[in-house]
């Protein structure tokens, strides 16, 4: 891709302007490419839009800079806004708040919500020495509450015991209930995957929000998802309000273009990053190395910057 | 199916009355990338669809009927029903795909499908790997009047199908399901144990599995054409299986997967219920991404 995108650019840029300033023709051309880079690296649509809007005022008008070609400075702008938009290295989960501290997870079915709990329950109680209760608010996937519970004794963190009947907004009180009595510091708070246009699912969330204050409400969405990740991040957050973004399946081949398109619409940070199935996959989030990954790039960056 | 018709809101709010120039297809084009049919893929249908028709007046409905009629092109020759081969006893279905996109749970919708066409069915156990998979696929068990056997959890996958196979024959079986675990396709150890759960079905039953069926979830975006493209070389691919079609996702990225594998399409997966699955049609599938209403 790499090669692919700056040859691309190359090819149409280098013969064009050889010094001076870009001109808008130029850049027009080069953001062609880099909007097709965009769309098949799975950035939705209207952020590649509000993106190459931002490149191009940037670049039309730059002054070459005469060891490099207009392609190689070209691809350099779009890395920088790549990673300007992606957000601050070090954006991590905010804990400051009267214990318990509630953590909500919501998503999509699928996307990882378990077993990130688990990871993160073990990531606080390990490295940062908080007293973690695990529960499970799903009342119907198949054996939700067991794989928590069997992740819970995995990580060795406490989940809280399954009452069967109960709805999730009862689960999430006595949930609460249990941390506050138990002296626990945070409390983690498991949710059924659901369908953003499935009403009913989307409010029983709110009420579990409503119910429990949340100070960090995180999405984890999986890292292959493809135009519909604006959808998904857009609907979570107008329901339950967003405080974070988890990305799952960062172990994949996929080129990321999730983390812009949710980060794009939202605004909301991205905070971790899945990296496997094992507990203890679960890493900070680099927004340069994303940017290199979506745009399938790195050389380039380092060559116009020593430049 | 149920997928989304905001595509066909979007042409209809563009096509009312409007020449099909340059900034129409361009508009029109935008709408086939929301819905993940890829650069590629969105290029030749728009194509297809200026192709004698550039300049010309155009009604948004003439737009959504070249469209659905590219698309249904497309997908015509991929849809084809999972046809089970009652010679073989059992008749061996291989469940394979990347984490989370719905594998055990089609298995139950299966499993529900063919007792109510009178089949015995059993389930293997094979996700060994992940926290309360067992546990999940014997819900799912005992839903439909499934048998299912299982190993503990951390137990070898290969020798746990091994087992199955072995059980499923004696006990004159119809169909025998294998859960498997969830990988992605870049992970070259767990493709390889795949590799030899595949390997070891064939041991016993050389034409085995009579099936291989890769599930696709449907918010997937471009990734899902390597997903194919390894899964298939790895283990053979017969089928394929799209989840999650009841949410804004549309799926369009298996436009391009049929395009390029050619690989049929058996089901897509329309909620968690056991009942939520459909078998694929083209017709159906393309007239929804053009927004058309469902025909019936
Ligand atoms: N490769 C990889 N797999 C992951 C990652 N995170 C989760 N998984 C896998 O994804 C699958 C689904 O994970 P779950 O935690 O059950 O997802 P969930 O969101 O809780 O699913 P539902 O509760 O059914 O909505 C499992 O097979 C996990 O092992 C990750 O970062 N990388
Ligand atoms: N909305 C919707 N959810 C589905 C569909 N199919 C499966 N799911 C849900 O997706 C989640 C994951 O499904 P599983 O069947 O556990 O997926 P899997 O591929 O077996 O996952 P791993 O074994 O962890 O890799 C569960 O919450 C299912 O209920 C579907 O067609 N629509
Ligand atoms: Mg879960
Ligand atoms: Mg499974």
């Amino acid at each position: 891709m790499f090669e692919s995108l700056s040859e691309k650019l190359s090819g149409i840029l280098d013969s064009l302007t050889r010094r001076g300033a870009l001109s808008e023709d130029d850049v027009n051309a080069a953001l062609r490419e880099v909007r097709r880079a965009l769309l098949e690296a799975d950035v939705a649509l209207e952020v590649v839009r509000s993106f190459t809007d931002k490149v191009r005022s940037r670049a039309v008008g730059a002054e070459v800079i005469r060891s490099v070609t207009p392609g190689q400075m070209v691809v350099k702008i779009v890395h920088d806004e790549l990673v300007a938009m992606l957000g601050a290295e070090g954006e991590t989960l905010d804990l400051e708040a009267v214990p318990p501290v509630p953590v909500l997870m919501v998503g999509l079915q699928g996307s990882g919500k378990t077993t990130t709990t688990a990871k993160i329950a073990r990531r606080l109680s390990e490295r940062n020495k908080r007293k973690v209760l695990l529960a499970s608010l799903d009342t119907r996937r198949p054996a939700a509450m067991e794989q928590l519970a069997v992740l819970g004794e995995q990580v060795g963190v406490a989940t809280l015991p399954i009452v069967p009947g109960q709805s999730a907004v009862q689960i999430a009180r006595r949930a609460m209930e249990a941390a506050r009595f138990g002296g626990y510091d945070v409390v983690m708070l498991d949710t059924a995957g659901r369908v953003t246009i499935d009403e009913e699912l989307m409010e029983e969330v709110a009420q579990v929000k409503a119910a429990t204050n949340p100070h960090e409400v995180l999405l984890v969405a999986d890292a292959l998802t493809g135009q519909d990740a604006v959808n998904t991040a857009r609907a979570f957050d107008s329901k339950v309000g967003v405080t974070g973004i988890v990305l799952t399946r960062m172990d994949g081949d996929g080129r990321g273009g999730a983390a812009l398109s949710m980060r794009g619409v939202t605004g909301k940070p991205i905070k971790l990053v899945g990296t496997g199935e094992k507990i203890d996959a679960l890493e900070e989030f680099h927004p340069q190395r994303v940017a290199n990954r979506i745009l399938g790039m790195g050389d380039i960056v380092s060559l116009v910057e020593k430049a | 199916s149920r997928t989304s018709s905001s595509i066909g809101t979007g042409i209809t709010d563009l096509f009312v009355r409007r020449k099909l120039d340059a900034a129409a297809l361009e508009d029109l084009e935008d709408i086939l990338i929301q819905a993940d049919l890829g650069v590629d893929t969105t290029d030749r249908i728009i194509k297809a669809v200026s192709a004698g028709r550039y300049d010309k007046e155009i009604s948004a409905d003439e737009v959504k009927q070249v469209l659905a009629r590219e698309v249904e092109t497309t997908l015509t020759p991929v849809a084809q029903p999972l046809i089970i081969d009652a010679s073989h006893k059992p008749f061996v279905i291989l469940m394979i795909g990347v984490n989370g996109a719905g594998k055990t749970t089609t298995i139950g919708k299966l499993a529900q499908k063919f007792r109510a066409e009178g089949r015995s069915v059993m389930l293997a156990a094979g996700d060994t790997f992940r926290a309360a998979a067992i546990e999940q696929l014997k819900v799912w068990g005992e839903r439909t009047g499934a048998t299912v056997v299982a190993r503990p959890q951390g137990s070898d996958a290969a020798g746990l199908a091994f087992d199955a196979l072995k059980e499923a024959k004696e006990r004159g079986v119809d169909v025998l399901m294998i859960d498997t675990a969830g990988r992605l396709q870049n992970k070259a150890g767990l493709m390889a144990e795949l590799e030899k759960i595949v390997r070891v079905v064939k041991k016993f039953d050389a034409g085995a599995p009579h099936a291989a069926l890769l599930v696709l979830d449907a918010t997937t975006g471009q990734n899902a054409v390597n997903q194919v493209e390894i899964f298939a070389r790895t283990a053979g691919v017969t089928g394929l299986v799209m989840t999650k079609l009841d949410g804004t996702a549309r799926g369009g990225i298996l436009v391009s997967i049929a395009a390029k594998s050619g690989l049929p399409v058996h089901f897509i997966g329309v909620g968690e219920s056991v009942d939520d699955l459909e078998p694929f049609s083209a017709r159906d599938f393309a007239r929804a991404i053009a927004g058309l209403p469902e025909e019936h």
